[in-house]
């Protein structure tokens, strides 16, 4: 065999092999989409949309309270979680070069891998128990406390990117360093921290385990922030339990929504962050 | 205001750069570092205004260093650390008390690499340094806008495309358009690090006639490793070694009769 028929070979393999990973990588995920489009798809209605849930063991009804509470804790969550993750992230980015940097990059890495019940029994502790009830508030505490190391994290490397002949260049026409930051580095490193968002975002709307011990969960639309109240992911895991079989059928249809919910804020936050200049960079 | 200030700085600097032999930068013993590297050693030179001065030398020499410290970007770099004096008409920019945020609006800068802001279109990369520094008043931006890349002989080629992006230039384009950002801010001193090495020999030409033009109305400092560029723009050259001046004089006399045997060397390429 000549060594040009080699190379080709071994382009071949290694490609076919990266080709498979790919395949074997795709097939978990697929297969929860088809599992829960299949089984969810015949529970969505109307009234399953807009309707507060049945009487237990009745069926009927719906989940929009769970949806309303779900969006609340989103909004609740980013307000608290974007701000104080991005900020950090800013901080390690352009002054982090130091003892103190190092220390908090390494606290925000254990917090990051932090087992979300964990954040649930302490703002439970800390929330939930001086407040005197599971409210929504407390929701959007242990979920930004789950976001906020996300945040912080992609915000740092997506900064990191950024050529530091881009911060040269407005130093150099006496711009000062604040300003440099927030107008030109924050703007460049853009898309990057939107994508941490959203990853942060995707992963708290999923997250079940603190909302166990911070928002209870209810039966009825949300009734201010110091009350107990209903989410997606808290409702799919309830409705499972419940040894009915619409409730499991319901449970199906809650886990799409809250799949279709997450697709469609991504979506949109994506198309409305999206670049002026599409990938003209040479 | 800003614009007054322009025209009459265009009418009669002309004028200026015929008869003074002003001293625009003064270094004075200037010593620099990069934490235990010490890279510019015991600098004392005069920079006249309204000329072209050249740095030239082997890499890592200095000679960006050396221009670094006439707008304090060098400390920037963390480590680094700068002695003695740079006296920008008269007075000492590293003096206590002393801006360096305002010393750099006067002492502009163009970079190796052209780095317009990526997200920025052609008009927002020339008005940047000023909407950045709080002037907004959409008048004043597009004369300044015009007049600057005008000055930077690029408005004839982007006029109908302001807002496009400034990275879907070209090279060369690129970097006519960080000199016209630089101009904008009004700047009294030109740095310029070797401005031309990614440039191809066409974009060249037109920045080294452009450089020739600005001198007019602006100091203009360039570092290049290029000794034909040298000879061809500058007035002044200083020749730099291992972070010692070993020469400075008038371009024609250091090319054509250097004085110390190590310029000799260097300019018949004998090493470098």
């Amino acid at each position: 065999m000549t060594s040009h028929a080699i190379r080709r070979l071994k382009d071949r393999l290694a490609f076919s092999l990266g080709f498979l990973c790919v395949v074997i990588a795709i097939v978990p995920l697929g297969s929860i989409l088809l599992e829960v489009t299949r089984n969810g798809i015949s529970a969505l209605s109307v009234e399953f949309l807009t309707h507060l849930p049945g009487a237990v063991g009745q069926g009927g009804g719906g989940v929009a309270n769970a949806i309303q509470g779900t969006l609340i804790l989103i909004g609740l969550t980013c307000l608290i979680g974007v701000p104080l993750g991005v900020m950090s992230g800013i901080f390690l980015a352009e002054f982090g070069d130091s003892r103190f940097g190092a220390a908090i990059r390494f606290l925000n890495e254990v917090l990051m891998q932090f087992p979300s019940i964990v954040v649930g029994i302490f703002v439970y502790a800390l929330v939930v128990l001086a407040l005197g009830s599971f409210s929504a508030v407390a929701g959007a505490t242990a979920l930004a406390i789950i976001m906020m190391p996300i945040v912080t994290r992609t915000t740092e490397e997506s900064l990191k990117l950024v050529p530091n002949s881009i911060r040269e260049a407005a130093m150099a026409l006496g711009v000062r360093r604040w300003r440099t930051t927030v107008s030109v580095v924050l703007s460049t490193a853009k898309n990057g921290i939107v994508t941490g968002i959203m990853l942060s975002i995707a992963r708290i709307s999923g997250e079940t385990a603190p909302l166990i011990m911070t928002i209870l969960g209810s039966q009825w639309f949300f009734a201010g922030f110091k009350q107990p109240m209903d989410a997606l992911p808290l409702k799919v895991w309830r409705l499972a339990l419940l040894p009915y079989d619409y409730a499991h059928q319901q449970g199906w249809g809650a886990a799409l929504v809250l799949i279709l919910l997450v697709l469609v804020l991504n979506v949109t936050v994506r198309l409305a962050a999206r670049r002026r200049y599409r990938g003209r960079a040479r | 205001m800003m614009l007054e200030e322009l025209r009459s700085v265009s009418n009669i600097a002309p004028q200026l750069g015929e008869l003074t032999e002003k001293h625009k930068i003064e270094t004075e013993n200037l010593n620099a570092w990069f934490g235990n590297n010490h890279v510019l050693k015991d600098i004392s030179m005069m920079i006249r205004e309204n000329v072209i001065t050249a740095i030239i030398g082997p890499s890592g020499c200095g000679k960006s260093t050396l221009i670094r410290c006439f707008n304090r970007m060098h400390e920037l770099v963390p480590g680094a650390r700068v002695s003695g004096e740079v006296l920008l008409d008269g007075s000492n920019i590293y003096d206590q008390g002393v801006d360096p945020v305002l010393v750099r609006r006067r002492v502009g800068m163009v970079f190796q690499k052209p780095n317009p802001f990526p997200t920025m279109s052609v008009y927002d990369n020339v008005a940047a340094g000023l909407k950045l520094n709080g002037i907004s008043r959409r008048k004043d931006l597009d004369e300044v806008v015009r007049h600057s890349l005008e000055q930077a002989g690029l408005w004839e080629e982007v006029r109908n495309d302001l807002s496009k992006s400034g990275v879907s230039l070209s090279g060369g384009q690129q970097q006519r358009l960080c000199i016209a950002r630089t101009l904008a801010v009004q700047p009294e001193v030109v740095l310029m690090d070797e401005p031309c090495s990614a440039l191809d020999p066409t974009a060249t030409a037109k920045i080294e006639q452009l450089m020739i033009a600005l001198k007019k109305h602006y100091t203009v400092v360039i570092v290049t490793h290029n000794m034909q560029q040298a000879a061809r723009v500058s007035d002044n050259t200083a020749f730099l070694y291992l972070g010692q001046l070993i020469e400075y004089a008038d371009t024609s006399r250091l090319f054509e009769n250097p004085s110390e045997q190590l310029t000799e060397k260097y300019i018949t390429g004998k090493f470098g």
